[in-house]
């Protein structure tokens, strides 16, 4: 176990989810006699579940700040009808539509933001009332029609990159992408353990970096052979590319930006994140209006992959969402969650689900199976979670915790969820 | 009525913590209907005390025994105690704002219900009974949040005689009361007491309780000093006084030499008022200084509105700012933000460090750096090579004892807790720092530490403003001392000459304190 930490770093939580998404993956490609490993079936999981997974990352920031978010579904069906109808009705060309939806977004995010933030509405309620708000919205704009989208946006929600050059036997854009993250990946690794050696003067050992950057050239040398060598014409998909530039993105903005640490300083406790300095209100609201601006990303990949709006898209997505957070490790009381985190949960959910339909079990069983997972998931978490860090036992306790005076010895009461040792 | 029979006694009560013993072999006797006082400084464990008796601790948590009329009685929690007969008032009223006064008397209901079924008509008849008994004439179905603190305060009398309470425990009851309602509420007790109901009352205000208890306990640093009888009549303030705080400075406080420089830091006629009671000030007109190099004490009891004071200062991070102005080398500056008090050079480490202090899912290392983050950012970026070498500078400066940085904060003692919250505020290099309570649960040797930290802050020519509940505390490290009393400023003293009885005097009298506690905005 030492040693696998100390080839990938990271926490037991994170390994339990990748191992769980490994298992999946091969008892499906036991059950489906090889089909759930095929250049067809990955391209399918990537271009069906990105924008969950786009959602997710959106869901997490909220979720860290110790809120929810109720309305990103209805968010993405105004999006995708403003999208259409302003290409098809306005004569937008189909990248002023991309941008306006963007904007539609960002701004109906504002507004959930500012009512949170600077009202004091709980997330909650604020976007309960959106849900049904933005719903009706989508509704009244789109008088119930399906609205089809031109092919530029259909490129966005259901194309691969293009063919070019010698005949390798993959598609050559896939099998560049994959060089370049591998040397990205290299270069990174060998640059951070030379400034931790230099800040430290201890390191990783060698061979441990060494055996890191083995086990990753294999799983991308794997990815690339697995997406690239399907039918011609098919490659590593847009939506793929979409969501690694985000998660690269919103991954940085947690773990290396202020406002990263601002989100989880809020979450974690929220009246000394205010007398650290923290601007309280402007996290809050960042964090809404983020997560209807990724909305609206999501929402643009959907139409262009249904071809067209309808009056049900985005029925549910938050829902999956917030699972894919907290499956992906994510703290009801905030303040604990990571974007690789809730893309391996979402990437769980989604494997679960196309596992089971390509097996053959009915959206029924489907649907009963996705809720035990996510109840087993959490189960898990909180068990681990026992010895020390908070979670959602400890979030209710904290409730019914007997609020004591402190001033008899100024003894250090046992704050429930809390680590005590 | 001190000579009536024992209705409860407490016998060797010892009740540790892990690290500190907080009571030591207490001893205590209270005889039917009588008023007994319990009177200690702040940490001297009088509410442990009261809490190891209603069952708050449990039987056998702690040592010693307790006789309730000559029965051995062993609590495992609040429930059992109330069903033997005792009640206890918290300072912080445990009623609920929405609900009408006949509701709240009967919560639990047991007392008005026959399998289950409340009688709403039985239980509002013996509301208006009940309230006669506490002297409020109010309509029973008035909902709490209508009434007054101080008839608040009543209506929780009320609800424990509902219950036939044979002992009831008053914490510091008048604290948040004004002199009216505070001596309406004494005569209410007295009448009680001439009914044949015992209370024990534990408050601050040594003037009420010479005025109104027939015994009083004295408890220092978790051991009972001595029981005075009032009827003797020797009983004076200063005698409370003499008890509360007879120990000895020994050589707890490390040796510092000050070099003063010149002020630098100024309020001048400060005026707070308190963020949900309108009209209630918690710093009234306010004036002080803070000069280079110096150490500055703030005594007060608790409640008495330091921290109000200093939070408010900080970015008016508390309360509604109503006038005054904070000189900074004779400037005016306008500081209404915290980012503002951090831009300023202003530092406030709070005084309970694990609900404003900390995070307490962050590592030593986010701690550290998360008040002065912008010295390692560039354009919001964290150059993580800085966060490292800031945060280890800080660990090697400050002693604190953990196996790297990136252990996370939970899991570390109190007094290095306490570092680590110093060592966020001292990357923020500030000019003056505000420590509330910076000595607060911490051991004595941890303790030590701490004084010698904020001496080396003061020899590099910051201003230092130290609250603290412990007056040899601020004997022993300030150089200068203020008295707050009710919010207000009541008297500044040289810590060189200054005694513990003499700031005591000025923390509890009320004739220097002015009487107006209401202003018209």
């Amino acid at each position: 176990m030492k040693a696998i930490r100390q080839i990938f770093g990271g926490n037991l939580r994170q390994y339990g989810m990748s191992f769980a998404l490994i298992l999946l993956l091969i008892f499906f490609q036991w059950r489906t006699h090889g089909i759930m490993l095929t250049a067809t079936n990955a391209q399918n999981i990537l271009n069906g579940y990105s924008y969950v997974l786009i959602l997710a990352i959106g869901m997490l920031f909220v979720i860290i700040t110790g809120q929810i978010d109720l309305a990103p579904g209805s968010v993405a069906a105004v999006v995708g009808i403003c999208v259409a109808l302003s290409i098809k009705n306005w004569g937008f060309p189909w990248w002023a539509g991309v941008l306006f939806g963007l904007l539609v977004g960002i701004a109906i995010g504002a507004w959930q933001g500012a009512w949170l933030a600077f009202v004091g509405v709980p997330g909650f309620i604020t976007t309960l009332a959106g849900q049904m708000l933005f719903r009706g919205l989508d509704q009244y704009i789109g008088k119930a029609a399906s609205v089809p989208v031109p092919k530029e946006i259909r490129y966005i929600g259901n194309g691969y990159l293009p063919e070019w050059g010698p005949n390798t036997g993959l598609n050559n854009s896939t099998l560049l992408l994959g060089v370049l993250a591998l040397v990205a990946i290299v270069a990174l690794e060998i640059r951070r353990r030379a400034r931790t050696l230099k800040a430290h003067g201890t390191a990783v050992p060698l061979w441990a970096m060494v055996a890191r950057l083995a086990v990753m050239t294999v799983a991308l040398g794997y990815l690339t052979y697995l997406f690239g060598s399907g039918r011609y014409g098919t490659s590593f998909p847009v939506t793929g590319v979409i969501l690694v530039v985000l998660v690269l993105i919103y991954n940085f903005i947690a773990t290396r930006t202020t406002i990263g640490r601002g989100v989880y300083a809020v979450g974690g406790n929220r009246a000394a994140a205010a007398l650290t300095g923290i601007n309280t209100k402007k996290v809050y609201f960042l964090a809404m209006a983020n997560m209807s601006f990724l909305a609206a990303v999501a929402a643009i990949m959907y139409v262009g992959r249904s071809t067209a709006t309808g009056p049900s898209d985005g029925v549910g997505w938050e829902l999956d969402a917030i699972a894919a957070v907290f499956i992906g490790g994510a703290a009801v009381s905030g303040g604990v969650g990571t974007v690789i985190g809730s893309l391996i949960g979402g990437l769980v959910m989604a494997i679960l689900n196309n596992g089971m339909y390509l097996v053959g079990v009915g959206a029924d069983l489907s649907q009963m199976i996705r809720g035990l997972v996510l109840l087993v998931a959490v189960a898990f978490d909180l068990y681990n979670k026992t010895q020390g860090r908070p979670s959602i036992t400890g979030t209710l306790l904290r409730g019914l915790h007997i609020r004591e005076r402190g001033e008899a010895t100024g003894m250090e009461r046992p704050r429930a969820g809390v680590a005590q040792s | 009525m001190s000579d009536g029979p024992v209705i409860l006694e407490m016998k060797s009560i010892t009740k540790e913590f892990p690290g500190v013993r907080a009571l030591d072999d207490v001893t205590m006797t209270v005889r039917r209907g009588e008023i007994h006082a319990i009177c200690g400084e702040n940490g001297a464990g009088k509410s442990t005390l009261m809490k190891v008796l209603s069952g708050v601790h449990p039987h056998g948590t702690y040592e010693g025994t307790i006789l309730l009329d000559g029965q051995d009685v062993h609590f495992a929690n609040i429930r059992a105690s109330e069903h033997a007969g005792i009640a206890i008032i918290h300072q912080e009223l445990a009623l609920i704002p929405e609900l009408s006064v006949t509701e709240n008397l009967f919560i639990g209901g047991n007392e008005v219900a026959t399998r289950g079924v409340i009688d709403w008509v039985e239980a509002r008849r013996r509301a208006i009974e009940l309230l006669a008994r506490v002297g409020l004439e109010i309509d029973p179905d008035t909902a709490i949040k209508n009434l007054g603190v101080g008839q608040q305060q009543l209506v929780e009398i009320a609800k424990a005689l509902a219950k036939d309470v044979k002992l009831l425990i008053l914490d510091e009851p008048t604290s948040a009361l004004n002199e009216d309602d505070a001596d309406n509420l004494l005569d209410i007790l007295r009448s009680l007491r001439s009914k044949g109901l015992t209370s024990i009352l534990i408050s601050h205000k040594l003037n009420e309780i010479a005025a109104i208890a027939d015994a009083i306990t004295i408890i220092r640093d978790g051991k009972t000093v001595e029981t005075l009888s009032v009827a003797d009549g020797t009983v004076t303030e200063d005698r409370m006084i003499r008890g509360m705080v007879g120990r000895t400075l020994e050589s707890r406080f490390p040796h510092h030499t000050p070099h003063i420089g010149e002020p630098f830091f100024e309020v001048r006629d400060w005026v707070v008022e308190h963020p949900q009671i309108p009209g209630r000030l918690v710093a009234k007109h306010s004036s002080f200084y803070v000069r280079q190099g110096e150490i500055v004490g703030f005594a007060g009891l608790m409640g008495a509105g330091r921290t109000e004071l200093a939070r408010s200062i900080f970015g008016r991070s508390y309360g509604t700012w109503l006038g005054g102005e904070i000189l900074i080398d004779g400037q005016p500056v306008s500081i209404p933000s915290v980012p503002a008090a951090i831009a300023h050079g202003i530092a406030y480490v709070p005084e309970d460090r694990k609900t404003l202090g900390l995070n307490l899912l962050d590592s030593i290392k986010d701690t550290i750096v998360s008040a002065g983050i912008a010295r390692i950012c560039r354009r919001g970026v964290i150059d993580l090579e800085a966060e490292d070498a800031a945060a280890e500078r800080y660990r090697t400066a400050m002693r604190i004892k953990a196996a790297s940085i990136d252990v996370g904060v939970s899991t570390l003692s109190g007094g290095n807790q306490q570092k680590v919250v110093l060592s966020k505020w001292m990357f923020t290099e500030p000019r003056l720092a505000i420590l509330d309570e910076p000595t607060r649960g911490i051991d004595v040797g941890a303790k030590y530490e701490i004084y010698g930290l904020i001496n080396e802050l003061a020899d590099q020519g910051k201003g230092v403003i130290m609250i603290s509940s412990e007056l040899p505390e601020l004997l022993g490290v300030c150089d200068r001392i203020y008295t707050v009393f009710e919010g207000q400023i009541t008297g500044e003293a040289d810590a060189r000459t200054a005694t513990q009885e003499s700031l005591m005097r000025q923390m509890t009298d009320t004739a220097t304190a002015n009487p107006t506690t209401t202003v018209t905005r």
